[in-house]
């Protein structure tokens, strides 16, 4: 399966009545590569992904996952959203298991699943904890392991730290990428934040302005763990950030 | 930078302890500082640190349980004209227009009224919102909004102006064009201005000084100098060194 394509995504193309959303969208996704959208703000990234979740239909095109179009009924396709998302009347380890209880995953799969996801997030303490008693950070924490609990096809996330601080921002990083490897998922990844992009992805999909077309296609060949003030990384940072920029 | 030193407004050893019925709970521990003349300050700190708490006493909306506030050498007690105040959440009038929301504070206080507008549209002019006087909030972008709430605080010609982290609701290209922006208001329209922001870069970003705070309850942790030029770039090495250090000089609030 290594190095074949996961993800297909065949002219993607989204039109409001006149209004052209999404233009002619093609690119493939290998299973277990993390890949990172960006763009500027009102490009249609939002439209993009409600196309890759199929809450929205495409005007045409086809988004193929292991050559069958995409179906949440077959697929397992998993969404972290940027304001955290927590079942409030569920403790932190019922919360991860509601996915992977309407996947029908036997009982003893899951709890399994939940103590190795509580281990990884350090969790284990707050487990019978409601989501009020928790902070933002430690909610959102919580709905980023619940997406990954299901072994989804295809991960969305959706600006998942989207207004945390740097020092918040860096720990939550390498705490997704921890997560990535530990269960090799192919990831989709939102951003605004042309940094984290680039810690994140090995590759970066650069979008273009409305009518969104893809303008770049950039491969992130550094090394793990990244340094964000090595010349190559700042250099990448800045290519990218000339490419989007409107202000 | 170029503050020579004159004190405008002056912080000494404010403490605040909120009272519930049978626990105390210290929200400020002991804090002073200066605000500078025609200084870019800012005060960095974790969420719910007590960040706002701070500025509601500074502005004399809330009182301290000890300690002082003096402006241009007089004690602040109630609210004072003299503080402009731009929130979060805007506070925008729902009701009323761009230009009326912009020219309330001049209204208020019975400026007369040619100058109520002259005024208001110089300060829509410079937020760059030329064209939308006669629109409503609910018309406008979350951006854009935070432009009237700015261009109202100027309205009222503050001698100091609290930023009570305005720019924590938008998107982050949204925000580096805005605080690009904020500089330029600042460069143009001479003020003190006290920012607030959990956010380093943006700190970094705009600060003349940065005051770091501690979490709760909130002392003053370390205050640092920013030496670099501005326009700042995010991406220069000296400042990301410096985003670097006082990242790590942070108490993380997992």
């Amino acid at each position: 399966m290594e190095n074949e394509s996961k993800i297909r995504v065949d002219h993607l193309t989204k039109k409001f009545g006149d209004l052209l959303v999404l233009d002619d969208i093609s690119f493939e996704v290998k299973q277990g590569e993390f890949v990172c959208v960006v763009g500027p703000t009102g490009c249609g990234k939002t439209t993009f992904l409600n196309l890759l979740t199929r809450i929205y239909q495409p005007s045409s095109g086809e988004l193929y996952i292991d050559g069958i179009p995409a179906d949440p009924k077959k697929h397992n396709i998993s969404f972290a959203f940027q304001e955290p998302s927590a079942m409030p009347w569920l403790t932190v380890s019922q919360n991860l298991e509601f996915g992977m209880k309407i996947k029908k995953i036997p009982p003893e799969e899951r709890a399994k699943r939940i103590d190795r996801l509580l281990k990884l997030l350090g969790m284990e303490d707050v487990r019978d904890a409601y989501p009020r008693q928790l902070s933002v950070s430690a909610e959102q924490r919580v709905i980023i392991g619940r997406a990954f609990s299901t072994y989804p096809d295809l991960l969305l996330m959706d600006e998942p730290y989207g207004q945390m601080d740097v020092k918040m921002r860096f720990y939550l990083e390498d705490e997704v990428l921890k997560l990535w490897k530990e269960f090799n998922s192919t990831v989709i990844f939102i951003t605004h934040n042309i940094e984290e992009a680039v810690y994140l992805a090995e590759r970066v999909l650069v979008l273009s302005n409305k009518p969104a077309k893809i303008k770049e296609n950039i491969k992130i060949d550094l090394p793990r763990p990244r340094d964000i003030s090595s010349e190559q990384f700042i250099a990448l940072r800045r290519h990218i950030t000339d490419s989007i920029k409107w202000w | 930078m170029e503050h020579g030193n004159k004190v405008r407004v002056s912080v000494r050893n404010v403490t605040k302890v909120f009272k519930d019925k049978n626990r105390e709970r210290p929200v400020l521990d002991n804090i002073s500082f200066d605000i500078y003349d025609n200084e870019f300050l800012v005060l960095l700190g974790p969420g719910r640190c007590g960040k706002s708490v701070l500025l509601n006493i500074i502005s004399g909306l809330m009182p301290a349980t000890s300690g002082s506030i003096t402006f241009d050498g007089k004690d602040v007690e109630a609210p004072d004209p003299e503080f402009g105040m731009v929130f979060q959440r805007t506070g925008l009038l729902p009701w009323l227009t761009v230009m009326d929301n912009v020219r309330f504070g001049p209204s208020m206080r019975n400026v007369d009224k040619s100058e109520q507008y002259s005024k208001a549209q110089y300060y829509i002019d410079m937020v760059g919102l030329t064209g939308f006087e006669k629109h409503y909030p609910y018309q406008l972008s979350g951006g854009m909004k935070q432009r009237v709430g700015i261009a109202r605080a100027y309205a009222n010609s503050p001698k100091v102006l609290i930023m009570d982290e305005p720019f924590g609701a938008l998107d982050a290209q949204t925000r580096y064009n805005m605080e690009n922006e904020v500089l330029s208001f600042a460069e143009k329209e001479k003020r003190s201005i006290l920012f607030v922001t959990n956010n380093i870069e943006e700190a970094l970003l705009l600060g003349d000084r940065i005051i770091l705070l501690t979490a709760c309850p909130a002392s003053i942790k370390a205050i640092y100098d920013i030496p670099f030029k501005k326009p700042r770039d995010t991406m220069d090495q000296d400042f990301l060194e410096l985003r670097k250090v006082i990242s790590e000089n942070t108490d993380l609030a997992l």
